[in-house]
């Protein structure tokens, strides 16, 4: 079963880490998944930019419109995912709660939906 | 078949012991809580038929625990005609079949069936909800009658609560030793929850809702039987609901008043339930793990054992929840040791608390802040605030028998 872990920080709070700490966060985040790669539990993890950097689109009528940023203004910003495969949901989430953003924002377990029996990049079945 | 002969006693009074540990194998056999319940469901239907046969089998449990098995299968095999994945389950259902020897995972199957019900991913009211329904097996009528809420908002909390456990996959186990004790502190709240209301319901006629109250003892003593090892607040709060529980009869009159505890006939205390709580609370507070239930049932201890309001040792119970409020600090417990206080140095100093509490604006909306202020002004005879505090306290309150409560002592007032 996949899980996809949604990472959530307030950017505020991030961007006045002190560099150092921010370092290490990046640091740990990296070790971390290796740690996951090794146990067999990872899949795919990418952090994000800051959401000034976003472009949220819509098609509505065959009409494009493209604006700025997320869609909703919220307290905190999805800054990361980690996609996870795990036996069950108690063994997602002891792998989710050793993510070190967790440490500073928080992370949201979701069950993955499959839309076809199997995607083409998934080769664990 | 004579309906009310012997086996059908027999089968129903396996039905009321056993059900629900049946139940709670099948669920971990089949993966899944409805496929179980139909099958348990089957399972006694088919004793009913066959037993007055055949004889009541030698183990009944193994018996009915094996029936259900089949007819899940049957069921699967009926639905496989258009769900290939039904086919595969029957087919694993069979081989699973072969093997026996299920006998010591019974009563583990009760522990997991515990912790799926309280497991944190599920919102509070359905892990109530699921927890009265599927391991107390009272009906969805019951609990919305016992919550106040309606049947079909019951039975949608249910379903949401298991859907969500088959689609995000939560496992029927019992967590590790490195989770045991975080997961165990939600299992003991959402025990907790159902007592308080079942002890003092949050609105409705009724002060209290025994049943409640008897199945979060009756839950809280399998918990304890059935933890791998001894938990300090699992007996705590045994001690603490078995301490508030040998009150009951003490608390209302008998057309449903409202007691004060300094008022209540003590005799009429439940001797058996505060020797047992009394017991339990020395034993947990004799261990190094000291933690919340434990105080309060300690705190309860010195109430139960108290032949009287003036002679209790108001010292000591300022003292544990001095320490209550080190361990689990909440302006509840700062309202209860104020009150504790009142009654250990004056009316005077426990205003001064109440006051202080009230100014920081924790406590705005809750009605026995306001109820505790206006009880302490009456002793001082400041009648005019004391109307005030309890009008205060009437607006926020919504419970029958606490309103009259409030409404008798304005009239007092008035007087």
């Amino acid at each position: 079963m996949k899980y996809l872990c949604i990472v959530y920080t307030e950017e505020a709070k991030l961007a006045a880490l002190p560099d150092k700490e921010f370092e290490q966060l990046d640091a740990d985040s990296l070790a971390y998944d290796k740690e996951m790669r090794d146990a067999g539990y990872f899949l795919a993890a990418q952090a994000l930019q800051s959401v000034e950097t976003a472009t949220t689109l819509r098609v509505r009528k065959n009409k494009l419109s493209a604006t700025d940023g997320p869609f909703a203004e919220t307290k905190e910003q999805l800054c990361g995912f980690v996609l996870i495969q795990a036996k069950d949901l108690n063994e997602a989430i002891r792998v989710a709660s050793k993510i070190p953003s967790a440490r500073v924002g928080s992370v949201e377990v979701r069950p993955v939906r499959a839309l076809a029996d199997k995607e083409p990049w998934d080769k664990r079945g | 078949m004579d309906a009310g002969g012997p086996i059908a006693e027999r089968v129903e009074e396996i039905y009321r012991t056993e059900s629900r540990r049946i139940l709670a194998t099948l669920i971990r056999l089949l993966g899944d809580f409805d496929l179980a319940e139909e099958a348990l469901q089957n399972a006694f239907a088919a004793a009913i038929a066959t037993w007055p046969r055949d004889g009541v089998p030698e183990n009944p449990r193994a018996w009915l625990v094996s029936a259900g098995r089949f007819k899940a299968v049957d069921t699967l095999r009926r639905r496989a005609r258009f769900d290939a994945v039904a086919t595969e389950l029957a087919k694993s259902l069979r081989t699973a079949t072969a093997q026996a020897g299920e006998v010591p995972e019974l009563e583990d199957d009760r522990l997991r069936l515990i912790f799926v019900c309280c497991h944190p991913s599920l919102p509070p009211d359905a892990q109530i909800a699921l927890t009265l329904r599927e391991v107390c097996g009272l009906t969805t009528e019951e609990i919305a009658r016992a919550f106040l809420t309606t049947a079909p908002t019951v039975a949608q909390r249910i379903v949401r609560a298991k859907g969500k456990i088959r689609e995000a996959r939560i496992p029927y186990e019992v967590p590790g030793l490195a989770e045991l004790h975080e997961r165990l502190e939600i299992v003991l709240h959402v025990i907790y929850l159902i007592f308080n209301e079942g002890y003092s319901a949050s609105s409705g006629e009724s002060l209290t809702r025994g049943e409640l109250a008897e199945e979060a003892i009756r839950v809280t003593r399998l918990l304890i039987t059935l933890l791998p090892e001894p938990d300090s607040e699992a007996s705590g709060l045994l001690a603490l609901m078995l301490l508030q529980e040998s009150r009951r009869s003490a608390r209302t009159t008998a057309d449903g008043e409202v007691v004060l505890l300094e008022d209540q006939d003590r005799s009429r205390w439940n001797r058996e339930q505060i020797l047992e709580g009394v017991g339990l609370v020395r034993q947990a507070l004799a261990t190094r793990n000291v933690g919340a239930y434990t105080l309060q049932a300690a705190i309860a201890a010195i109430h139960a054992e108290a032949p009287g309001s003036a002679v209790t040792d108001w010292n000591e119970i300022v003292g544990l929840y001095d320490l209550l409020n080190k361990i689990d600090p909440s302006p509840v417990v700062e309202l209860n040791r104020a009150v504790a206080i009142a009654m250990r140095d004056g009316a005077v100093q426990g205003l001064l608390l109440i006051d202080k509490l009230l100014a920081t604006g924790e406590l705005p909306d809750y009605s026995f802040a306001h109820a505790g202020r206006a009880e302490l002004c009456r002793r001082l005879g400041r009648n005019d605030e004391a109307r005030k505090s309890y009008t205060r306290a009437l607006e926020l309150m919504q419970q029958g028998p606490e309103r009259r409560f409030i409404e008798r002592r304005l009239r007092e007032l008035r007087r």
